[in-house]
């Protein structure tokens, strides 16, 4: 090895503090060349990027709020007990103005500008429908927490799914025996006459007629309405239980005017919080509810037998034992449907790393991954409840709540049964190809 | 007008043209997408900008034209499983029936009564399609599957969701509607429509059909709105009531207001500027509208005629 001139003799070879510093300083410039970077992230500790399509102007504000919340406190969990599959999770946040078109174009935005590597969120069914084309056409996967029967329904495509809060059609179905049993036989509906309106509709007759029950008026209300008394008389003096999924700001008057009308002698009330999500149940004019009956997704208000995942997840996002922002109570948080988001982010979780999910090429993989799951057990990822999933549809299925309005709250008082929602898939979203 | 050059004006258009032609293939992805759309919404704001800027009508119902070409197209896509092409048609054919209508009954009145009258009529569209929901898929909508949005062209297929042909089509609609736009506007009828525009009465005097001449102008400039529906129908895969509602008759006319009414290009660069102003104010704060309302005011203030009418006025006095 020796030579004359020692170039390769190591035993002459001598590292002067300039060629240390000016190696280190060649070294340091390498690691910290953005190419670099990325290559080395890129294998390791690349944040997972999850575009989150938020509804924080618009009719969904209320919703995007609180869905941002629950979202920021699910990722915090995540990152803090180690990410996905190592790598620390970030939301990226774009309003869509609750706006089907704008949807569409975040949508757009996420996949290609962002590059994140799914979108995520989405509550409106009217943004979702609008947006899903995008999420198929740039084949990112799309998690909504919408409740709609859209997914589900598998008019939409692949890459949708909702694997974090069952849909309405799952619902109505899962709640029509306690209806039929112990709030009356005889139903009156009272609806808006747009899309949220006509799932109840079209779904709640046949569960009921199931039952032994039927609906015996179905009352649409014109979303434009701002008073009802002219529809009440229209609703059948046999009326054993009014079923009412008013939403929006005018639910306020609807509660109060139909409070006017019976006074004291009503018939039984079942309705849907949808109408009093963000809405302190306690509000003037509401009194006329005390007693009647709610769904819920999950309990606004902390129940006696919460389960310590349920508490834990409350306090990670910050709601109190009335359902409300810790520390402001006028801030009422939309807790029968915010917890999806928080499921939904350990769903793409348990997916990503079944998929051995490295970046935007496993997107496919993810989607097959995420198509494979069957069940989600109850605990700290799932708080809501256990719930199955059903990969073709894309659709989960959980356990639903029944309320009753007593003293100002809301208590739980019958948890169905994840079969009790159950029903036959309308097509099979596996047979599409990716 | 002043300078009524028409080689100098087709050159420019023509450029214009190429230089969206050209941007195709230097626009990042993101932006390549939004230019699509920008294009095909720039063809609804074009026809707006046919009646509004030429004959001096403010409408405020357009939505309707726009939307008659959203659903023409999209509903015979999704319920006949009729082909791209002749989805297109439909929906150009619905919005111009639809105008004739319209317009042989709101015609009928002039000024704040026509902008109330076509508001109403809208509004009465709109809840049309809440009211048949069944078949419009109501305030939720409708998706156009990927599959049902290919053209066959000679033994080829065409897929309007590729990034490059959806970029095409909408440059390729936006150029026809442009060139028509402009040959329209230097065309005697054209020049009657400005003719009413600044003094009906004595274009009556002259011997001219105002109505009739008022009447085309509302057919054609539903046609043009519902040619741009439709494309966005085809285009996007998405057809919903939100098209339908007020807020997409008071957009197009923000948008040839701030390009600049009865200009030909205007349209196109108010279009431009309002989506960019949104899509870049909306990373930074949830009060991007207020920053869109500001922009707007600075605008109508130092530009009151909008950007190119107000360049036309005080430099190039050629451009149509």
């Amino acid at each position: 090895m020796a030579d004359k001139n020692g170039f390769f003799d190591l035993s002459k070879t001598t590292l002067s503090r300039r060629t240390a510093l000016k190696g280190m300083a060649a070294g340091a410039g390498l690691a910290l060349a953005p190419g670099f970077v990325r290559y080395s992230q890129a294998q390791s500790s690349a944040p997972i990027k999850i575009g989150f399509q938020s509804h924080r102007t618009g009719i969904g504000a209320a919703y995007g709020r609180w869905y941002e919340r629950t979202s920021a406190a699910a990722v915090k969990a995540i990152n803090d007990a180690g990410g996905i599959s190592g790598r620390p999770v970030e939301l990226v946040i774009e309003d869509d103005g609750t706006d089907p078109a704008r949807g569409a174009e975040v949508v757009a935005k996420f996949a290609k500008q962002h590059k994140t590597d799914i979108v995520f969120g989405t509550l409106f069914s009217h943004v979702v429908i609008g947006s899903a084309p995008a999420a198929g056409e740039n084949k990112i996967p799309y998690f909504v927490v919408s409740e709609g029967h859209h997914v589900a329904s598998t008019k939409l495509n692949r890459y949708v799914f909702q694997p974090g809060i069952t849909d309405v059609k799952s619902q109505i179905q899962a709640m029509a025996p306690w209806i039929a049993a112990n709030a009356g036989k005889k139903v009156t509906q009272i609806f808006p006459d747009f899309a949220f309106g006509y799932d109840h509709r079209d779904y709640l007759p046949p569960a009921l007629k199931a039952q032994g029950a039927d609906v015996i008026a179905q009352i649409a209300i014109p979303p434009t309405e701002s008073s009802f008394t002219k529809y009440f008389p229209q609703i059948p003096a046999e009326t054993e239980v009014i079923y009412h999924v008013m939403v929006g700001p005018a639910v306020l008057t609807f509660v109060k005017e139909l409070g006017e009308f019976y006074g004291s002698q009503r018939p039984q009330l079942f309705g849907f919080i949808d109408s009093l999500e963000a809405v302190d149940i306690n509000s003037p004019g509401l009194e006329f509810l005390d007693g009647s009956h709610f769904w819920e997704g999950s309990p606004r208000y902390a129940q006696p037998d919460d389960s310590a995942a349920q508490k834990a997840y409350r306090a990670a996002v910050g709601i109190d034992d009335n359902g409300a922002a810790v520390g402001d109570p006028k801030d009422v948080s939309t807790a029968a449907h915010m917890f999806g988001c928080w499921e939904t982010l350990y769903v793409v979780k348990k997916a990503m790393e079944d998929a051995g999910y490295k970046g935007p090429e496993d997107r496919a993989k993810l989607v097959e991954a995420t198509e494979a799951l069957k069940e989600f057990a109850e605990g700290p990822e799932h708080p809501q409840g256990p719930k199955t999933f059903n990969g073709k549809i894309h659709q989960c299925f959980g356990i639903q709540n029944i309320s009753k309005v007593e003293g100002g709250k809301l208590k739980v008082v019958h948890k169905t049964k994840i079969e009790d929602g159950l029903y036959e898939p309308e097509g099979d979203y596996t047979t599409q190809a990716l | 007008m002043r300078d009524a050059s028409p080689a100098k004006a087709y050159a420019l258009h023509i450029a214009v043209v190429a230089l969206l032609f050209v941007l195709n293939f230097v626009l990042p992805d993101y932006h390549q997408g939004l230019f699509a759309r920008i294009m095909a919404l720039a063809v609804f704001a074009m026809g707006y900008n046919l009646l509004f800027g030429y004959v001096g009508l403010l409408s405020l119902g357009h939505a309707m034209f726009f939307s008659a070409g959203l659903y023409g197209a999209g509903l015979t896509v999704y319920h006949l499983g009729w082909g791209v092409p002749e989805a297109f048609v439909a929906g150009v054919a619905c919005g111009a029936l639809l105008a004739l209508v319209i317009g042989l009954l709101a015609l009928r009145t002039s000024g704040v009564a026509f902008m109330i009258g076509t508001m109403m009529f809208a509004q009465v569209f709109y809840l049309l399609i809440l009211y048949f929901a069944a078949w419009t898929g109501g305030d939720q909508g409708l998706v156009i599957q990927q599959a049902s949005r290919v053209v066959t062209v000679g033994g080829d297929a065409l897929d309007l969701t590729d990034p490059t042909v959806r970029y095409m089509s909408a440059l390729a609609l936006f150029a026809v509607v442009l060139l028509i736009t402009l040959a329209l506007v230097r065309s005697r009828f054209g020049r009657v429509l400005v003719a009413i525009r600044e003094n009906e009465e004595r274009t009556k005097m002259l011997g001219y059909d105002t109505g009739a001449n008022k009447l085309a102008a509302v057919v054609a400039s539903g046609a043009v709105c519902a040619a741009s529906g439709a494309a966005y129908a085809l285009l996007f895969g998405y057809v919903g009531s939100s098209f339908a509602s007020v807020q997409y008759s008071i957009l197009p006319l923000l948008w040839v207001l701030l390009g600049g009414a009865a200009t030909t290009l205007g349209p196109l660069i108010g279009t431009l500027f309002m989506y960019y102003v949104t899509d870049i104010t909306s990373g930074f704060t949830s009060a991007y509208l207020l920053i869109v309302g500001v922009a707007l005011i600075l605008l109508v203030l130092f530009f009151p005629k909008g950007v190119l009418g107000s360049i036309r006025q005080r430099w190039l006095g050629w451009l149509p």
